[in-house]
């Protein structure tokens, strides 16, 4: 019969022993994921996040959003009744990492796109119980002040083209320049509009001479669950 | 495993280890907790054969019952739409103001608005409808834009300055931004505003005449407001965006705020536009 006795007495082959059967665990669960055709929806809208959203998404991550909002619309009847279609692998494929998140103390955010007003989201933001009276949400009046890493934001989506995002050259040539023509709007705006389709643009915050984290903020808010038109998606592309 | 020292105490056998003169024993693992554990890679293999399992490198095992949780969603829904299938017919055929003269209808779409309004509204206009700065009152008698059953429909259904093509869309003018008046009108404006607001309107005051010759095309003889122009009334106290004192009508003139409301009709779909336009209606203003 099979002896420990080896494994037991033998630190080396007890290592090898471990990092095999760990890796065997690891490499079935994670491969496939990679090769079966049908783990991204090949549905169509998605695109990488503008510059603004790009900052917005950070400053989310950096707030630990993540902590008691959902992006994850689950596929079942309750859900899809109260925030919309369920969400598809694809809607989060250009996330580096995923904020699906594990727990709802406040509401899911996968479709909050276009769902309220930006004065709502500002004044929301700056103190949410100003506009929902039993809201336990932390304020975040301090997304007042002007957004900081607009020079980084072109390292930020070469990084995120390393991994695997589509960032064009142009793309990030322009980085800078759309990240400002976005919370701007104006003519500018429309390269912004060309290279990032159903991009909000404007000012956000009602601050117009100033790119504040609140308009990034509410630029990305505002994307969320938007650029997959969902009800052009065909049932039987994610029936599975 | 032949010479395996027993402990003389508990009677089990030992593993034959001794550190420091402690001895291990090696006592079997209990009965209850083998069969359960054996009896779990059994059902393992169960779940194997019925469900989604093992996957390979371009597709997976479906499983006997070909299990897949958004087929799973479908069938709920589809169940859930043959529920609601005699209602919504009615809803889909039906204008907002047959559907308010129904007993059976009016019920389903107040309690169907309700639970629309609270999850959808509400973080705006609040829980019951009362508003707060910046966002509309919806139970007084005061309405931007109509309050008729059909023009609240409409509003919900489209939005305002949301970016719809249908939606209500108007803009005042930036008086003091663009400079169409001087900071000493608009003081001399306010002023007039700020009586007429209070039942005080003094023809005679000299912010009268800048009213006449800037304000009354929108808002109004007298300010009674304009619901075509989206102007609001400017003869009575109710304010949605400031606070109504004469530095805020003095801002509003000179660099005017605008409410957006988001267009409903394709994130709700039109039958619950009509079950909120009904419950929006009956919460103190509706319009006959």
């Amino acid at each position: 019969m099979f002896s420990h006795k080896i494994f037991e007495t033998n630190t080396l082959v007890l290592i090898v022993g471990i990092v095999v059967s760990v890796a065997i665990g690891g490499l079935v669960e994670i491969i496939p994921l990679f090769t079966i055709e049908n783990t991204i929806e090949k549905v169509e809208g998605m695109r990488p996040y503008s510059p603004l959203e790009l900052a917005g998404r950070g400053i989310y991550v950096r707030e630990g959003c993540y902590n008691c909002h959902s992006q994850m619309i689950r596929p079942f009847r309750d859900e899809v009744e109260r925030y919309g279609h369920y969400s598809l692998a694809a809607e989060s494929q250009y996330d580096h990492p995923f904020q699906w998140a594990s727990k709802r103390t406040g509401p899911d955010l996968a479709r909050v796109g276009g769902k309220y007003s930006n004065d709502w989201h500002v004044k929301h933001m700056i103190n949410p119980r100003n506009v929902v009276s039993k809201s336990i949400m932390p304020t975040y009046a301090h997304m007042t002040r002007p957004l900081a890493v607009a020079s980084t934001i072109a390292g930020e989506m070469k990084t995120l083209k390393v991994v695997g995002v589509p960032y064009t050259d142009e793309q990030i040539a322009n980085a800078v320049a759309d990240l400002e023509a976005q919370a701007k709007g104006g003519d500018a705006a429309k390269a912004v509009e060309a290279r990032y389709p159903k991009a909000k643009i404007g000012d956000f915050d009602g601050k117009p001479d100033e790119i504040t984290e609140m308009d990034a903020m509410v630029a990305y808010l505002q994307m969320l669950g938007t650029l997959v038109d969902i009800k052009s998606v065909k049932p039987e592309l994610v029936n599975r | 495993m032949a010479n395996v020292e027993k402990d003389l105490i508990s009677g089990q056998n030992t593993t034959g280890h001794e550190w420091d003169g402690i001895k291990e024993l090696d006592t079997p693992l209990p009965k209850w907790w083998v069969y359960i554990f054996w009896a779990s890679i059994l059902w393992s293999i169960g779940y194997f054969v019925l469900y989604p399992s093992i996957p390979f490198l371009k597709s997976y095992t479906k499983g006997y019952f070909n299990y897949s949780s958004r087929d799973e969603l479908a069938k709920d829904l589809a169940v859930q739409a043959q529920q609601r299938g005699k209602w919504l017919a009615d809803f889909q055929g039906k204008e907002v103001g047959e559907i308010a003269k129904d007993q059976g209808l009016l019920r389903y779409a107040m309690a169907g608005g309700k639970a629309a309004f609270n999850e959808n509204c509400a973080p705006c206009h609040g829980v019951g409808g009362g508003g707060s700065l910046g966002f509309a009152n919806l139970t007084d008698d005061e309405w931007i834009w109509g309050g008729k059953l059909e023009d609240i429909q409409q509003t919900i259904a489209y939005g305002i300055r949301s970016g719809h093509e249908k939606a209500r869309f108007a803009e005042m003018t930036k008086f003091g931004v663009e400079g169409v008046l001087k900071p000493a009108e608009i003081d001399q404006v306010a002023d007039y505003v700020l009586g007429l607001s209070s039942g005080k309107g003094d023809a005679n005051a000299p912010g009268a005449q800048i009213f006449t010759d800037n304000c009354v095309a929108c808002h109004g003889e007298g300010g009674v407001g304009m619901r075509e122009t989206g102007a609001p009334a400017l003869n009575n106290a109710i304010f949605t965006h400031i606070k109504g004192d004469k530095t805020s009508i003095a801002l509003q003139v000179s660099n005017p705020q605008h409410g957006v409301m988001p267009a409903w009709a394709d994130r709700l779909g039109a039958e619950t536009v009509k079950m909120l336009a009904i419950y929006v209606h009956s919460l103190g203003g509706g319009e006959k």
